[in-house]
């Protein structure tokens, strides 16, 4: 199944269900980081219009906007969305577009198994979103409590969608993380040794070694819930000798890592954008590198400062206090070397670089908020409520969310081959900031001030009506920022600048191709020798035009789609308690998968 | 002055402490946001110099090619470190500090979680009431907790910080109150659809107060056949309609499911600190529990204009 193309095929009109099957059936990174980026986007604008619903709920202390029982599903979906299936999947299309792009690929190391980790994203992504339809949508917190997320306590389908939702989309992370662990260590052109890596695909890979390692222990947490909820076992159940805590312990040791899935990648995007738009190499390589590997590392060992109030005593508090603030060292590090990169540099503020500076900005703020609650006795008056909301908005959204951005800015041009608008991105960009800004900083002295989370109605007694309505007016002002990116990216689909290979001056290998890259990415595999390829002289062997010799590309396949598909049926049956749905969800994935490894395909 | 007129704006302020629990976080905090204080204005202000300085100007000339400083970057490895230690020293000893062994004279309450609402018990005076707290000022307290159902969190911000309240677990809270005063308080460990409605309050009350309402709340109610009218058509409405069956008069009934309401009278708000304890308040509750309180498992329980006016002026009785 493998075709020889010498240029990319030629682009025509042609007949929309080809069009739709060749989407279905791709297995170029390009094309599934696209989808990636597309679908994770759309769920992105959701989490965010649950966001401006609890805003509006919350603008004064009697408002009757939603019930309480459907504020509990919107908190509960706006954080399950903006982690699982915003955050993450929209670093999972850079992860895409961007890393064979970077170390020199063709493509990543198992294309269909990338395009299956997609599919299953997006079923999973919808799953969990048909609970809306079907009026239970999960209730119980992104972190799902045991045990209130017990058959007594929630008999409801809610937890039942979220907690199958949740493997599901755990299926396509571990294996993507596989796929990128495989690919950036095998795949690196000649030349690219690991510390000649750009800082994306390193904090990529660190990202990656997280995945693989901390999804399966919330793995292990979701199926004794869905065991206790299904089969009636009773890993959290107290009158059974059950102890509650254990789920907090498991998804907290899952939880934390998962803090730097989210942020590394970000992390990683500026430490390329801000080089670039300052024209000077990252201060300290090596120190932002080793720095990303220690935050994974330590990331590791301080679970339990999520659970200061559960009253673990004053030996782990302290211990758990202080890992936590060792994680302060290598943090500032970075924020160090990004701003040592900017001096004595000619500073360029493309909408891409105001993004970075943004998040500079932003995580300093969300940093310093850390370390208080790194404190066991501060954090006793400060989470669980709002002053907790505000910290890690200042991280995830102030943080991950602008780097995301700025990325998006950076490589749309590589992406689409035509430039965003330089003045709506300018609107968009202030407009995000003011609105975060206005949104979450009050937010500290709301839970200072005594405004617990998760309450879907407080009493005007407590005198925060006023800072609720400016965090609401902030809310609504980042609404429209985002509206605003829609409009660019409308305009530049049609009005965008031709971008040509390399409209920022970029370093490394993506700005040696064309924009958008050619179906096989690099005509001859480039030989690397500089850790700035494009800026140091011979720092890489040329890459022509037009390949010389034909290049083999793979045709796709539709087995990686079904076998996702398969995967959900299997969900779908759980939820309808009807054993033959899901036997038939078990019998498609076998096939697939069968059908899959022996299908002849050429990378 | 302007901080006690402050604390009266925000009732459940965690920066206006009235207890020794309260008073030494806020210290702490107090300690680690001057220093975040000083760290954000150098770095913020770092970060802004070389935007504005370093900003592209016409005719600039290329940067030089700096690959890094490694004196620069172990001082900004080891400055973090520093500041940290100033921050972990004075955490650690708060640690132990406030989560030490109470005083043999401490008083202890033990605190039950329900789904929404709080059981607050005396063992040492045998008393039982719920939602309301009252403590004597000036000598220590023990809240030893735990829950009937999922996980709650005792948080009365001006007393100290949360602890959460675990079905299966006993946690433990100690503090002194300092002032005299009404302290806002709500669960803050979500618990299910009404987790918002969940509130409290505690009373410190001065030493001989707090002892005249003890001995008040250990007066058994009147007995339904001493009641003068119209009180007595109330109690029958009260023993008639179905309330007995979960909610505890002494010496009237014994049910369990619900709060005490032997006093029930004598608190100032009903149905765990979401509506005033005024006859008006207490019929719009009794009108529609679960309207007030999403989920709440208090029926709504169908009465005659007449019967309410007579079951509330009942229960504002029992003080």
């Amino acid at each position: 199944m493998a075709t020889s193309v010498a240029h990319q095929a030629p682009g025509g009109p042609a007949a929309l269900g080809s069009r739709i099957w060749s989407w279905v059936t791709t297995t170029d990174h390009k094309r599934i980081g696209i989808l990636y980026g597309v679908t994770a986007f759309a769920f992105f604008l959701l989490g965010g219009l649950e966001a401006l619903i609890i805003r509006l709920q919350l603008a004064s202390s009697g408002n009757t906007v939603v019930s309480a029982e459907a504020y509990s599903q919107l908190f509960t979906m706006h954080g399950t969305t903006m982690v699982f299936l915003a955050i993450m999947p929209l670093s999972a299309a850079f992860f895409n577009f961007i890393i064979p792009l970077q170390i020199g690929a063709r493509d990543v190391a198992f294309p269909r198994l990338n395009a299956f980790s997609y599919w299953v994203f997006l079923l999973g992504g919808l799953f969990l979103n048909a609970s809306f339809l079907a009026g239970a949508a999960p209730n119980a917190g992104w972190f799902g409590y045991a045990n209130l997320t017990s058959t007594q306590y929630s008999p409801g389908l809610n937890i039942d969608f979220w907690v199958l939702g949740l493997q599901v989309l755990g299926v396509a992370s571990i294996a993507a993380g596989i796929n990128f662990i495989v690919t950036i260590i095998n795949l690196r052109a000649p030349g690219m040794t690991l510390m000649r890596m750009p800082v994306f695909t390193w904090m990529s890979l660190v990202t990656q070694f997280i995945i693989v390692t901390a999804f399966p222990v919330i793995t292990v947490a979701l199926v004794f819930l869905m065991f206790d909820r299904f089969f009636g076992t009773t890993f959290y159940s107290v009158a059974a000798g059950g102890d509650v805590l254990l789920w907090q312990h498991l998804f907290w040791l899952f939880g934390h890592p998962e803090v730097y899935i989210l942020i590394l990648p970000a992390m990683g995007i500026i430490s390329d954008v801000i080089p670039t738009f300052s024209r000077k190499p990252l201060f300290g390589y090596a120190v932002v590198v080793y720095s990303g590997l220690l935050i994974g590392i330590l990331g590791w060992g301080v679970w339990a400062h999520h659970m200061f109030q559960v009253g673990l005593g004053p030996i782990a508090d302290s211990v758990f206090s202080a890992t936590t603030m060792l994680i302060a060292i290598p943090t500032g590090v970075k924020i160090f070397n990004w701003i040592a990169t900017m001096w004595g540099g000619k500073i360029k503020f493309t909408t891409s670089m105001l993004f970075a500076v943004g998040f500079i900005a932003m995580f300093i703020i969300g940093g310093l908020s850390g370390v208080m609650h790194a404190s066991p006795p501060a954090d006793l008056q400060q989470t669980d409520t709002y002053f907790v909301v505000a910290h890690f908005h200042y991280v995830l959204f102030g943080g991950a969310m602008l780097g995301i951005f700025a990325g998006i800015y950076f490589w749309w041009p590589k992406v689409t081959g035509r430039l965003l608008s330089e003045r709506i991105g300018k609107l968009h960009f202030w407009l995000t900031i003011i609105g975060a800004n206005l949104s979450f900083f009050p937010m500290h002295f709301i839970g200072l001030l005594g405004m617990p989370r998760r309450i879907y109605t407080y009493d005007p007694a407590l005198g925060l009506d006023t800072m609720n309505l400016v965090a609401t007016i902030g809310a609504f002002t980042m609404g429209l920022g985002a509206l605003v990116f829609v409009v660019n990216v409308v305009w530049s689909r049609k009005r965008g600048t031709p971008a040509g290979n390399d409209p920022w001056g970029g370093a490394t290998l993506e700005w040696a191709i064309s924009s958008p890259p050619p179906v096989y990415n690099f005509s001859v595999i480039p030989e690397v020798r500089s850790r700035l390829p494009m800026w140091a002289e011979d720092g890489m062997t040329p890459v022509p035009e037009t390949p010389p010799s034909p290049v083999h590309v793979p045709a796709g396949s539709y087995w990686p789609a079904l076998a996702a598909t398969g995967i959900i049926v299997m969900a779908i049956g759980a939820i309808l308690k009807t054993l033959l749905i899901t036997l038939g969800g078990v019998a498609v994935l076998v096939v697939s998968i069968y059908a899959w490894s022996f299908e002849p395909f050429e990378v | 002055m302007a901080l006690a007129a402050c604390s009266r704006e925000y009732p459940q302020s965690a920066l206006h402490p009235t207890a020794d629990f309260g008073d030494q976080i806020d210290v702490l905090f107090r300690t680690i946001f001057w220093w975040a204080v000083g760290v954000f204005v150098i770095v913020e202000a770092a970060l802004l110099f070389v935007l504005f300085r370093y900003r592209d100007r016409p005719g600039a000339a290329d940067p030089k090619r700096v690959h890094g400083h490694t004196l620069l970057e172990v001082a900004w490895t080891l400055a973090p470190a520093v500041v940290l230690v100033f921050i972990a020293v004075p955490t650690i000893r708060t640690i132990f500090r406030t989560e030490a062994a109470p005083p043999a004279d401490a008083l202890t309450v033990e605190v039950i979680g329900h789904q929404w609402w709080w059981e607050f018990r005396y063992p040492d005076l045998g008393l039982v009431t719920a939602n309301e707290m009252h403590v004597p000022q000036g000598r220590a307290v023990v809240l030893s907790m735990t829950s009937e159902d999922v996980i709650h969190s005792f948080w009365a911000p001006k007393l100290g910080g949360k602890r959460d309240v675990l079905p299966g677990r006993t946690t433990r809270i100690v503090f002194t109150p300092d002032s005299i005063g009404e302290v806002y308080g709500q669960c803050a460990e979500f618990c299910g659809e009404s987790h918002a409605n969940m509130r409290f309050r505690v009373m410190v009350d001065a030493p001989e107060v707090f002892a005249l309402w003890a001995d008040r709340q250990l007066q058994p109610a009147v007995p339904v056949d001493s009641l003068d009218e119209p009180l007595r058509q109330g109690a029958q409405v009260y023993l008639t309609k179905g309330c007995l069956a979960c909610h505890a008069i002494t010496g009237v009934s014994a049910g369990v499911l619900g709060p005490n309401l032997t006093h029930v009278g004598s608190r100032t708000t009903i149905a765990s600190g979401i509506l005033p304890n005024t006859p008006e308040g207490l019929t719009r509750w009794l009108r529609n529990p679960v309207g007030e309180k999403p989920g709440s498992l208090m029926p709504q329980i169908p009465l005659t204009d007449d019967e309410m006016a007579l079951l509330v002026a009942y229960l504002q009785s029992l003080n």
